[in-house]
């Protein structure tokens, strides 16, 4: 295809319009069904004795007093599960890359606070933990080093003594010549960024339950992921059955933002336990577990430098970065996905010739970090737009006028990054001109001035970003990860009665895809909305499936709706052709009913599936085919998707808090299916960053203890914490895929940080500082601004 | 744990006599003993609000509360708000304003809702947010939450 299709546009449909959400009744009703909510009979309920020590090894274990326990069934350690469960091994073509594997239960060592040890069987939950509170274990305490900088040192201790290193990643991405190119630039920038470490926390905390069929020798898993597809097949391997004995289905699910994207401990558990007790086994989560013991995020350094001219154009950007990445490489990511794409992603959506990052990823102590909504890019956003803004206030430069001459615009798509990143056209200029014009900038700055005048903290801070979404089979979405996340089958049947049903691989849980491919299926085969019913998030529906992550779904399920429909379609067409004796080309459908357009005859769908199916010999055998389709599409590219934050903020001199006043993202996601929708994923994505940017981090202590291990303590946006935020659609060019869509529902998670860390730099500038860390608490602001103060006082000496 | 004890409770209007546990909490009778699984858990530590329901009208966290101390109290879960042919008001408004995403939280809005359309001015967007700010919602961002609200209290009128 040499331009997007506009096919659907042509017609007035439902793509485009704010259709009500198909879940919603079911959710707000009380109806739902999350993991939880399923009930078999005879389960067995499992309590998971956590280690509390961060590295040391397993010496004793004595469950004698926890026998007793009234409701226990059994207490299972490492070995019990011995030749039952074959690891999970995240592997990569990334040279040198070490791959931990990844077991059920911790064998004879333990790597952080909160990885399981042993499953406590019982009855009811209540009795697994009256158990597990009588079962004592005895460790032997290893050294460790519980931050990055340490854990790089050649004599630090070995997380796994197998890798050799505590390093078991690195890249180095570039071009150009960099060093000599800063040799001679005017103006360098340059220090050392972090977003220190924090956690998805989606609202259901993570539960499974497996179910043993004897009969079949067959393991159901229902699971709150948003890979179910991964998940089977990891399982089939390590559970050694073959894919038919094995279906893993997401239900309702509560959330994700990454944190339910990889393979659990838990999830091999409860099947491997289900087989082994032939009934079925559940393990809810509680928070205290999704805090120590779900994937964590970002907590990379990122030492980077921007050379830049006089004229504020950027000349070359060079980076070294150490990412923390937990204890365990990530099953199927792997440690690599968060930190390179860190360096993968900083130029970011700019003209810069020459560029260098290296990055290395380091085992500690600590869960594994895994995909959050944005990976890595809300650390190379911040970073980037950091190194920006501060070039710009050294030349005395506007924010705005700075971004104006760097972003990649007009004949310069497809533009190759220096990492070797794409950006296919996308409307980079016109998001930050329309952002820029929905808060009326100028406007802004006098108003700013004024209130600087009153001694206020009030701030501006701009970021513009890109992300590649929609990612075809050309890259995998983790750097050299072998699984294939390019590829989406759909099949829709029409069947007897004249429903309609849709089934593909991704795994909603949240973004209301049971609706958007309903309305993308009613738009092409032109039936009912109301006679569609979308089925996703089980492995059984389709030959191979993976999920719902890294912007993928709208892109490439969107694409395969469409491309199944119109198959669909063709065969409804002659169907209805020789029922009603038309010529095909005569035939259009639209809303559930087939017409002819030179004559009054017409039949709904309903009609025309009760002739295909039951009413012998209105169709002659020979012309009698299932009104199905079955097909699968793969962009093979990626798209980008662009967008400019500008957020203002005012820093209250008392008590160092920030208060987001004003928001606005201009953004280009292609063309929209449901405008509603896609309002939700920026605003939820945004208030996200803010969290980021302002209150989210989990912190270790120097014991490697986590600190922050309750919702108290690890603090997320409330409704009070959140402005309303304005958004304008850009639709530019559109992508070069089927449909036209691009993937949206992670930039503002990416844009938010980098554009409030601005706007906080902005309202502090007077007193110099530049925010180097997020978040950026009312703790770090106060000491920054006491730290700029002593020092101007000490130079008033 | 010996020693279960009698309650009786009305929970949507229906009334439940059960025997159960001192240590049960309220959260876990509800979803596990009634099978009212609409009401969710998400921390068990009473920040998020997802288990929020109505105690004799005002609400209420039900994994900070055991179930035996609501004995002969009335129960509302948001079961009885509405069902899933005919939503009740506060559910309407929040599918018209796609003020949900993955659902779990939403139950407990709803109920903190209810309770804060009877008691609460909400004549402000700063006086509604302040009280939504007893639970969190991880999809939305609240705005399309606080769009609901706002025209819930726009249909109710000055607090009586």
């Amino acid at each position: 295809m040499s331009q997007a299709d506009l096919s659907v546009e042509m017609r007035p449909g439902l793509v485009g319009k704010r259709v009500k959400r198909t879940e919603d009744p079911r959710l707000l009703s009380g109806n739902g069904q999350y993991v939880d909510d399923i009930k078999l009979p005879n389960t067995a309920h499992v309590a998971i004795l956590r280690s509390d020590q961060p590295h040391a090894l397993i010496r004793d274990i004595r469950v004698d007093h926890a026998m007793d326990v009234p409701g226990l069934i059994a207490i299972f350690e490492a070995a019990d599960l011995e030749g039952e469960v074959r690891p999970a091994i995240p592997s990569s073509r990334i040279k040198g890359y070490y791959a931990t594997p990844y077991w059920p239960l911790a064998r004879g060592k333990v790597r952080y606070v909160g990885e399981p040890v042993l499953a406590v069987v019982a009855e009811s939950r209540y009795a697994a933990e009256d158990a597990l509170a009588l079962i004592e274990v005895d460790y032997e305490p290893l050294p460790f080093a519980i931050r990055q900088v340490d854990a790089v040192a050649d004599d630090a201790p070995l997380i796994h003594e197998e890798a050799g290193t505590n390093i078991i990643i690195a890249r180095e991405f570039g071009r150009g010549e960099v060093d000599a190119v800063f040799e001679t630039a005017p103006v360098r920038v340059g220090a050392q960024f972090r977003m220190t470490r924090k956690t998805a926390t989606s609202m259901e905390n993570r539960c499974y339950l497996a179910d043993y069929d004897r009969r079949r020798m067959a393991v159901t898993l229902w699971t709150s992921s948003n890979i179910p597809g991964i998940v089977k097949d990891a399982l089939a391997d390590s559970l050694s059955l073959p894919g038919a004995r094995l279906r893993v289905i997401a239900p309702d699910v509560g959330g994700s933002f990454g944190g339910k994207g990889s393979l659990y401990h838990e999830e091999m558990l409860v099947c491997a336990l289900a087989r082994k007790l032939e009934r079925p086994v559940k393990f809810t989560g509680d928070r205290l577990e999704e805090l120590t013991a779900s994937s964590q995020a970002f907590d990379e350094l990122i030492d980077a430098e921007l050379a830049v001219d006089e004229e504020g154009r950027f000349l070359a950007l060079r980076a070294e970065v150490i990412g923390d990445i937990g204890a365990y490489s990530i099953y199927p990511w792997t440690a690599g996905l968060e930190p390179v794409q860190v360096v993968s992603f900083l130029p970011g959506p700019y003209r810069i010739e020459h560029y260098r990052g290296r990055v290395r990823g380091v085992l500690t102590p600590k869960p594994p970090t895994g995909p959050y909504r944005g990976v890595g890019r809300p650390s190379s956003t911040f970073a980037m737009e950091r190194l920006v803004d501060m070039a710009a206030r050294k030349l005395g430069m506007d924010a705005a006028e700075i971004r104006r001459r760097n972003l990649i615009d007009g004949e310069e798509f497809p533009y190759r990054t220096g990492s070797g990143i794409i950006w296919d056209k996308s409307a980079f200029m016109e998001c930050l001109e329309a952002a820029c014009a929905h808060l009326d900038y100028p406007a802004l700055l006098e108003r700013q001035k004024k209130a600087r005048e009153q001694g206020r903290w009030i701030g501006i801070g701009l970021s513009c970003y890109a992300e590649l979404t929609g990612i075809g089979s050309r890259i995998a979405v983790a750097p050299g990860m072998p699984i294939n996340t390019g590829t989406e089958t759909g099949t829709i049947t029409i069947d007897s009665t004249g429903s309609v049903i849709g089934a593909f691989g991704i795994a909603s849980h949240g973004q209301g895809l049971e609706t958007t491919l309903a309305q993308i299926i009613a738009d092409e085969l032109g039936c009912a909305l109301e006679d569609i019913e979308i089925r996703q998030g089980d492995s059984s529906l389709v030959p191979m499936s993976t999920g719902t992550y890294a912007s993928r779904s709208a892109v490439i399920a969107g694409g395969v709706a469409i491309k199944t429909a119109r198959v669909v379609k063709t065969k409804v067409l002659r169907a209805a052709s020789i029922l009603m004796d038309v010529p095909v080309e005569d035939l259009d459908a639209s809303g559930g009913i087939i017409r002819a357009r030179s004559s009054n005859a017409a039949m709904t769908f309903k009609e025309l599936a009760n002739a295909v199916y039951m009413q012998m010999g209105r169709i002659p055998h020979d012309k009698r085919e299932d009104l199905t389709g079955s097909e699968s599409y793969d962009p093979y590219l990626g798209t980008a998707c662009s967008s400019c934050h500008v957020a203002v903020v005012e820093v209250d001199p008392e008590t160092y808090g920030v208060r987001v006043t004003d928001y606005v993202v201009a953004e280009d996601c292609g063309r929209i299916i449901n405008p509603m929708i896609v309002d939700g994923q920026v605003h939820g994505a945004v208030a996200q960053g803010i969290g980021a940017a302002l209150l989210e981090e989990i912190h270790y202590d120097d014991e490697g203890q986590l600190v922050t291990a309750s919702l108290a303590d690890y603090l997320l946006p409330l409704a009070t914490d959140v402005p309303d935020i304005g958004i304008v659609h850009i639709e530019a060019d559109l992508p070069n895929n089927v449909g036209g869509f691009r993937g949206m529902g992670e930039g503002g998670t990416i844009g938010a940080p980098a554009a409030i860390a601005n706007a906080i730099s902005d309202a502090l500038s007077p007193l110099g500082i530049e925010i180097q860390t997020l978040p950026a608490t009312p703790d770090r602001l106060f000491r920054l601004v006491e730290q700029s103060r002593a020092t101007h006082l000490q130079k008033g000496q | 744990m010996s020693g279960k004890i009698d309650i009786s409770v009305t929970v949507n209007g229906a009334s439940y006599n059960r025997s159960v546990e001192p240590r049960m909490l309220l959260s876990d009778f509800l979803r596990h003993e009634l099978g009212l699984t609409g009401t969710h858990v998400g921390c068990e530590h009473g920040v998020c609000g997802a288990c929020t329901i109505l105690l004799d009208g005002r609400s209420a966290r039900s994994c900070l509360t055991l179930a035996v101390q609501v004995d002969g109290q009335e129960i509302e879960t948001v079961e009885g708000q509405g069902s899933r042919e005919e939503l009740g008001r506060v559910q309407t408004a929040f599918r018209d304003h796609h003020g949900l995403q993955c659902g779990f939280c939403t139950p407990g809005f709803i109920m903190t809702i209810t309770d804060m359309l009877h008691h609460h001015p909400l004549e402000s967007d700063e006086q509604i947010r302040d009280a939504l700010s007893g639970n969190i919602c991880r999809c939305t961002g609240y705005q399309h939450i606080v769009n609901a609200v706002r025209e819930l209290a726009k249909e109710r009128g000055p607090l009586q």
